[in-house]
C-alpha cells in the first residue's frame, strides 16, 4: 500500500521534470511562465490532486501542438487551503519569477484574495474551480473555467419544477455556497412554480446529518434540496440519506454535483443510485471528447484513478492557456491574452461545447442533469437531461452598479 | 411538528445511536483521566485506527463484518500496548501540559499517517446485507444497521459494568482510582493494572470507533474534529467514573439530536451551553468524585 504511495509520488515528480525539461529542450526561443496556485495541502488537497491532475494531463498530451520553437515553464505553488497563504504565493509568482499568466485556484475565499493582486500587476487569471459567483467582478484579468455556484442549483430548481414536483424542502450547509446553492434553487423551483416547505441551514462541521435529513422528511416534501462541500461531508450525507429511507419514502433527492463528485462514488456503495444532480462533468458522459479524455487519464494515471469535474476545471484551464500561446506563438501581453480569453471558445471539452463570456469573463456551457444509475456493478451519473448554454445566472439578475 | 410522538421516537433513536459511539469511545478516556491522571487527547485515533482497519480489511480483503471488528479492536489494543511501553509510561504523573503537547502531536501524526495510507477522502463503511435497510416502527423507519449499534452498546455496557464490579481486576481498578497509594499499599501491582486499563480503554474506543463508523465517518482528522465531544462526555460524567460517561454521553447523544431537530441552526451552539450549565453546578462531572 506505501509502496503505491512512493510510486504515485514517484510518477509525479518524474512527469513534472519531464514537463520542464522537455519545455527547456525546445525552448530555443521562447519561454511562456505559467504560474499555478492550487491547493496542495489542507482541506482541499483532494480536489486540488485532482484538478492538478487534469492541467499536467492536458499540457503533456498537446506539448507537441506548441509552435515550434516556443516552449512552457510550469510554476507550481501551494496555497495551503489558505487565502493568505495564496494571496502570498501569488505575488510571489507574480513579482519574483515573473509568471505571464496565472492559473488555478481551489477556494473561493483563495481567489478572492488573490484578486485585487492581478488587477494591479495587470496579470491574467484564469480560475480552474473557485465557483463564488462575483469572483470575476473583482478584477478585469481574471477569467472563469469551471463553474459558479448559482449556475447549477438554478437550472436544477427549475427542472425540478418542471417534473410537476410541488412542495421542497432545502438543506445546505451553513457557509456562502451553500447560501449561494440554496437562493439559486430556491429562485429556480418557486419561478417554475414550486413551493417551499422549509429551508435549513446546518452547521459546517458536523458529525451526523440524521436529525437534519429526519426534520426534512418529516416535512413531507416531494422534493430534497441538498448542498453539502464534496468530501466526507458528502459521504455522511449520502449515508443519512439512504439509513432513513428518503427514497422508499417518495421524496426525490436533488443536489449539486459537488455531492457525488465521480472520483468519491466508490466509497458511497449504492447508495447514490436515484440521486438526481445538476452537474457540469460525469465520467459517464457520452461525447467523443470526453472517451478521448477518459483513455488519456486512464494511460496516465492508472485503471484506478477516476477523474471528476475539478479534473476537467483543470484541463480546460490549461486548454485556454495553450490557446493563448498558439494564437500569439508565446509572445503576448496581458491584455492581449485577456482579449483571447473573451469569447474564448472549446467546443471539445470533455464537458461539451463551453466558452467564455466576453461581458463578464465567466464561462457558458451546458448543464446536466443527471441521476445515479448502477451499471455493470458501479454507480454512474447518467446524464438525463441538457441544459444547453448556461450563463452565471446570478450576474444577469444582479448587474454591475 | 403536528406529530410529536414520532418525532420523539426518532430523536431518542438517533440521539441513543450517537451517545453509544460516544460512549463505548470516551469511557477509556475517563479512566485513564480518572485512574492516571494522563489527560490523553489521542485517544480519538485509537477510535479511528479501529475504523480504519475494520473498513480495511472488509473493503479490500474481503474480510466479514463480525471477524473484521474483533481483528480490529485486537490490533488496537496490541498497539496501544506498545504505545504505552514506549511513550505514555514516561508522563506518568508528570506536567498535564507535557501530557497534553505529546498528545496532540500524537493526533497530527495520526492525521498525517491516515492520509498518507488512506487518502484524505473518507472511508467507505458497508455493512453486511443482514443489517441493512430499515423496519417501522409506530409508522417510523428505522435503519436496521443503527437498532444493531444500540443493541451492541447495551450489551457491551452491561458486560463492562458487571465486570468492574464483579472481577479481580475491576476491584483492583475501583481501588486505585479511589486511592492510588493505598492500593499500592496493600500489593496491587499498578504498573500492570494502568497497562490492562489503558489496552481495554483503547480496545473499547476501537470497537466504538469501528461499529459508528457509519455516524462519525472515519477520516484522518477524526481524532481531532470529535475530540470535543469525547471532552464534553467525559468532564460532563466525571473523570474516573464508568457511569457518569454513560449519563453524560445520552445527554450529549439525546439533546444535540433533538436540538438539531428542532432548532438545526443553533444546533451545535446549545450543546455547548448545556456543558458549561452542567459544569457550573457540578464541577467534577455528574458523577465525578469530590
Amino acid at each position: 500500500m506505501i509502496w503505491k504511495h512512493v510510486k504515485r509520488a514517484g510518477a509525479a515528480a518524474l512527469a513534472t521534470c519531464s514537463l520542464i525539461a522537455g519545455a527547456q529542450s525546445a525552448a530555443a526561443q521562447t519561454t511562456v511562465k505559467i504560474g499555478i496556485v492550487n491547493s496542495f495541502s489542507g482541506f482541499l488537497a483532494a480536489p486540488g490532486d485532482e484538478m492538478q491532475k487534469g492541467m499536467d494531463l492536458y499540457a503533456k498530451t498537446h506539448m507537441k501542438d506548441l509552435p515550434a520553437g516556443v516552449g512552457i515553464e510550469v510554476l507550481k505553488r501551494d496555497d495551503g487551503t489558505n487565502p493568505e497563504t495564496g494571496k502570498r504565493v501569488a505575488q510571489e509568482l507574480i513579482t519574483r519569477d515573473k509568471v505571464q499568466i496565472l492559473l488555478g485556484v481551489m477556494g473561493s475565499p483563495i481567489a478572492a484574495a488573490i484578486g485585487p493582486l492581478t488587477a494591479e500587476a495587470k496579470i491574467p487569471l484564469i480560475l480552474t474551480n473557485a465557483a463564488g459567483v462575483s469572483l470575476t467582478r473583482i478584477s478585469p484579468y481574471m477569467a472563469r473555467v469551471s463553474f459558479t455556484g448559482w449556475q447549477t442549483a438554478l437550472p436544477l430548481g427549475k427542472w425540478a419544477a418542471q417534473q410537476n414536483w410541488k412542495k421542497a424542502y432545502s438543506l445546505v450547509s451553513d457557509f456562502i455556497p451553500g447560501h449561494d446553492a440554496e437562493g439559486a434553487f430556491v429562485k429556480g423551483f418557486t419561478e417554475g412554480g414550486g413551493q417551499m416547505l422549509g429551508s435549513v441551514r446546518f452547521p459546517t462541521n458536523n458529525p451526523d446529518f440524521a436529525p437534519f435529513v429526519q426534520k426534512a422528511k418529516d416535512a413531507k416534501p416531494d422534493t430534497l434540496f441538498i448542498f453539502v462541500p464534496g468530501g466526507t461531508q458528502a459521504t455522511a450525507m449520502i449515508k443519512a440519506i439512504k439509513d432513513l429511507g428518503l427514497r422508499e419514502a417518495g421524496i426525490n433527492v436533488v443536489s449539486t454535483q459537488d455531492l457525488v463528485p465521480d472520483e468519491e462514488i466508490p466509497n458511497m456503495g449504492d447508495a447514490p443510485v436515484g440521486l438526481v444532480t445538476a452537474g457540469t462533468y460525469s465520467i459517464a458522459a457520452q461525447r467523443p471528447a470526453n472517451t478521448a479524455f477518459l483513455a488519456a487519464w486512464k494511460a496516465e494515471y492508472g485503471d484506478k484513478s477516476i477523474p471528476d469535474f475539478f479534473s476537467v476545471g483543470g484541463w480546460d484551464g490549461m486548454a485556454a492557456v495553450f490557446d493563448i500561446i498558439k494564437q500569439t506563438k508565446g509572445k503576448f501581453t496581458s491584455d492581449e491574452a485577456m482579449a483571447i480569453l473573451k469569447g474564448w471558445k472549446n467546443p471539445d471539452s470533455p464537458r461539451g461545447p463551453i466558452s467564455i463570456d466576453p461581458n463578464t469573463r465567466d464561462i457558458v456551457q451546458n448543464i446536466y442533469i443527471r441521476r445515479g444509475e448502477m451499471k455493470d456493478g458501479k454507480v454512474v451519473n447518467t446524464e438525463i437531461a441538457t441544459i444547453p448554454d448556461v450563463k452565471d445566472p446570478w450576474k444577469e439578475l444582479n448587474p454591475p452598479k | 411538528m403536528n406529530e410529536i410522538g414520532p418525532a420523539l421516537i426518532s430523536i431518542a433513536f438517533h440521539g441513543l445511536t450517537l451517545a453509544m459511539v460516544l460512549y463505548l469511545i470516551s469511557v477509556g478516556l475517563s479512566v485513564t483521566m480518572g485512574l492516571m491522571g494522563f489527560v490523553n487527547l489521542a485517544h480519538g485515533a485509537f477510535a479511528m485506527a479501529g475504523g480504519y482497519i475494520m473498513t480495511t480489511l472488509m473493503n479490500r480483503s474481503g474480510v466479514g463484518f463480525v471477524p473484521a471488528l474483533v481483528a480490529a479492536v485486537i490490533v488496537v489494543t496490541l498497539l496501544s500496548l506498545v504505545l504505552e511501553r514506549l511513550l505514555y509510561r514516561r508522563l506518568y504523573g508528570g506536567d498535564d501540559l507535557d501530557q497534553v503537547l505529546m498528545t496532540m502531536g500524537l493526533i497530527f501524526m495520526s492525521i498525517g499517517a491516515a492520509t498518507y495510507l488512506w487518502g484524505p477522502l473518507s472511508q467507505p463503511m458497508q455493512p453486511p446485507d443482514w443489517l441493512r435497510g430499515q423496519f417501522t416502527v409506530l409508522g417510523r423507519a428505522l435503519p436496521i444497521y443503527r437498532t444493531f449499534l444500540i443493541g451492541c452498546g447495551a450489551v457491551i455496557v452491561t458486560v463492562l459494568w458487571l465486570a468492574l464490579e464483579q472481577t479481580r481486576f475491576g476491584s483492583q481498578l475501583r481501588a486505585a482510582v479511589d486511592n492510588l497509594r493505598m492500593a499500592e499499599t496493600v500489593g496491587i501491582n499498578t504498573s500492570r493494572l494502568f497497562a490492562s486499563a489503558f489496552a481495554l480503554g483503547s480496545g473499547l474506543a476501537a470497537l466504538g470507533g469501528a461499529l459508528g463508523a457509519e455516524v462519525l465517518a472515519i477520516s484522518p482528522a477524526y481524532a481531532l474534529e470529535n475530540l470535543v465531544y469525547f471532552l464534553i462526555v467525559v468532564s460532563v460524567g466525571g473523570l474516573g467514573s464508568i457511569r457518569g460517561p454513560f449519563l453524560a454521553a445520552l445527554m450529549v447523544g439525546i439533546a444535540d439530536t433533538g436540538l438539531k431537530y428542532y432548532i438545526p441552526e443553533f444546533g451545535a451552539f446549545f450543546i455547548y451551553a448545556l456543558t458549561m450549565a452542567v459544569l457550573l453546578w457540578y464541577p467534577r462531572g455528574i458523577l465525578g468524585r469530590t
